[in-house]
């Protein structure tokens, strides 16, 4: 069973915030769904490689070079920042 | 149906105009009921129609597709469209690009009708997880449509759409075909665009149609199918037309019957369902062949680690910057004031659903230092063992058929209380997604529940890049089926 450290600890790493009475049901499910998963050790994988790309296409690769966006595109785009300044996305800052 | 509309169209029996305007009308007779629908587009959707009456007015050939309504799951990108995802931290995204799919079928003179619900980010098999709407099962109302692609698949079941284009990652497509009776195709991995699909599981993701019928599927397939710059996974195609390829003979054709997916916890009623359409297809003329997949017991637990690690790094970009919710309230935050992380725990806690946000807190404690080999690359290993067995079994076998689903359509509320219960309705789904192969699920038969008749859906799952001959098979029992 995961610990309430464990799950405050996981959701600081996944960057969500969580209230106090969620924490317990989180830690309930997540440490069932974590059982479940014990079910693979069962499988013998000794020697086995780690599949990367299913359909084993190869690196697919592309020239180097910088072309101008569609104008709209680019509008659009913008329109989906939610906050900007100078015509740049606003980020917060780092340090409080 | 598709066909059949598209000679309507061009003898003059019926305009695009006078068919879409039919099919708004049926929205709005039904979807206050049904839900299926996040957002219509009269507008645009009236400017293609006319656009493809003008063109049949001059005497211009058109496309097969041309003029005929169709809907697209809210996590395809329609340029200018709000697109959701069925989030509410995508509430306010209007998509500044179309999708590659749409851009295909823009192209030949589609009308949109709208953008359909979803489970939130398409995590989930009932459409319950949408953070807007619950959609209904058109069949039964007191039912799920399944999902993710549930709103999807009830437009089209609802006659609320001529067909439309669904996700599916380890189902989301043909489970909710087989909740509503329609058809559903999971093509190969790589065989569409995923260009403009908002990300779930980047390694299982593939769009493809909830269609009324197999040919419908195979028509909507040569659209949106090929290689695209913008998706490196996406494969070569030689432009195939695959409506071309259903013959209605499968004379000597091998259908493997897994005995792992025929197993005693199977339902009797969707055992004896799935028999007979197996006797179907012998009388037909294919051969029925015992397969083995030994590591099938491992798809399940394999499926959900893969899919929560992909999730937590795919998620990682809904951070209150670069577009959708962004909130930083300082009354709320337990750290700091107004700075970055407190923008990224506020946004995130409040713009995420439960199911979403249990799945990225699942994959990254996978992912996370001295969990990774036991989780992750153990679960990458067993895919490879799976991947190997289906290689083994299509040696010996053209196509392989399962139920779709280990029930019919459930009810609401019978499995959101239980995450792993409502995981274990994907069980015959995920194993296409984690091998990569095609996947068609279509009626075969009707199970009575409550004294409704629901129906059961039959899955056959084929070689990879195979989708001629799979189609085909689900096509020639579809016809002598009726």
């Amino acid at each position: 069973m995961l610990k309430k450290e464990d799950i405050v600890h996981i959701a600081t790493l996944a960057r969500i915030g969580l209230k106090d009475a969620e924490i317990e049901k989180y830690q309930r499910e997540l440490s069932l769904i974590l059982d479940y998963f014990k079910k693979l050790e069962n499988a013998d994988t000794e020697n086995i490689q780690p599949i990367g790309h299913i359909t084993g296409v190869d690196n697919v690769l592309r020239i180097d070079e910088a072309f101008e966006g569609e104008v709209d595109v680019r509008e659009g785009i913008f329109n989906n920042f939610p906050d900007t300044r100078n015509n740049k996305v606003k980020v917060k800052s780092i340090l409080a | 149906m598709i066909r059949e509309i598209h000679e309507n169209l061009k003898s003059g029996k019926i305009t695009s105009l006078e068919l879409t305007e039919k099919y708004f009308d049926s929205i709005k007779e039904k979807d206050d009921k049904i839900l299926a629908y996040l957002t219509l587009n009269k507008d645009n959707a009236l400017k293609s129609a006319q656009e493809v009456d003008d063109k049949i007015k001059k005497g211009e050939e058109i496309d097969l597709i041309a003029g005929i309504p169709m809907a697209l799951k809210d996590n395809m990108c329609q340029k200018g469209v709000r697109t959701t995802a069925a989030s509410k931290i995508l509430d306010n995204y209007i998509a500044p690009y179309d999708a590659t799919v749409v851009k295909k079928i823009k192209k030949e003179g589609v009308v949109i009708l709208g953008k359909t619900n979803m489970d939130e980010f398409a995590m989930g098999a009932s459409t319950e997880s949408s953070a807007y709407q619950k959609t209904k099962n058109p069949l039964d109302l007191s039912r799920v449509p399944g999902g993710s692609s549930g709103g999807s698949a009830a437009a089209v079941a609802g006659e609320m759409a001529v067909y439309a284009l669904g996700s599916d990652t380890g189902g989301s497509i043909r489970q909710p075909a087989a909740f509503c009776g329609v058809v559903g195709l999971k093509p190969t991995y790589g065989r569409v665009s995923r260009h403009g699909l908002i990300a779930m599981a980047s390694s299982l993701d593939q769009i493809g149609p909830i269609t009324q019928s197999v040919e419908d599927a195979a028509i909507v397939l040569s659209r949106i199918a090929g290689m695209d710059k913008k998706d490196a996974t996406s494969a070569q195609s030689s432009g195939k037309l695959y409506e071309d390829y259903l013959q209605g003979d499968i004379k000597g054709m091998k259908i493997g019957v897994p005995k792992e997916y025929f197993g005693n916890d199977l339902n009797e009623e969707m055992r004896k369902i799935s028999f007979e359409a197996l006797e179907k297809f012998k009388e037909l003329g294919a051969e029925l062949v015992e397969v083995n997949i030994p590591h099938n017991e491992y798809a399940l637990p394999t499926y959900y680690i893969i899919v929560p690690s992909e999730i937590s790094s795919n998620m990682a970009r809904f951070d209150g910057i670069r577009y959708g919710l962004s909130i930083d309230d300082e009354e709320k935050s337990k750290i700091g004031n107004g700075n970055l992380l407190e923008t990224y725990l506020d946004t995130r806690e409040n713009g995420f659903g439960d199911e979403v946000k249990r799945r990225i807190m699942l994959g990254t404690y996978a992912l996370s230092a001295g969990y990774y080999d036991a989780y992750y690359k153990k679960a990458q290993k067993v895919r490879r063992l799976l991947r190997q067995d289906f290689e083994a079994a299509f040696k010996k076998v053209d196509v392989i058929f399962s139920p779709t689903a280990p029930e019919v359509a459930f009810k609401f509320g019978e499995k959101t209380l239980d995450p792993l219960q409502m995981y274990l309705s994907d069980i015959y789904t995920v194993t296409a997604n984690l091998i990569g192969a095609p996947a068609i699920s279509f009626p075969i038969g009707k199970m009575t529940e409550d004294g409704v008749d629901l129906p059961v859906g039959g899955q056959l799952m084929g070689k990879w890049f195979g989708e001629e001959e799979l189609l085909n098979a689900a096509y020639t029992f579809e016809i002598n089926n009726k």
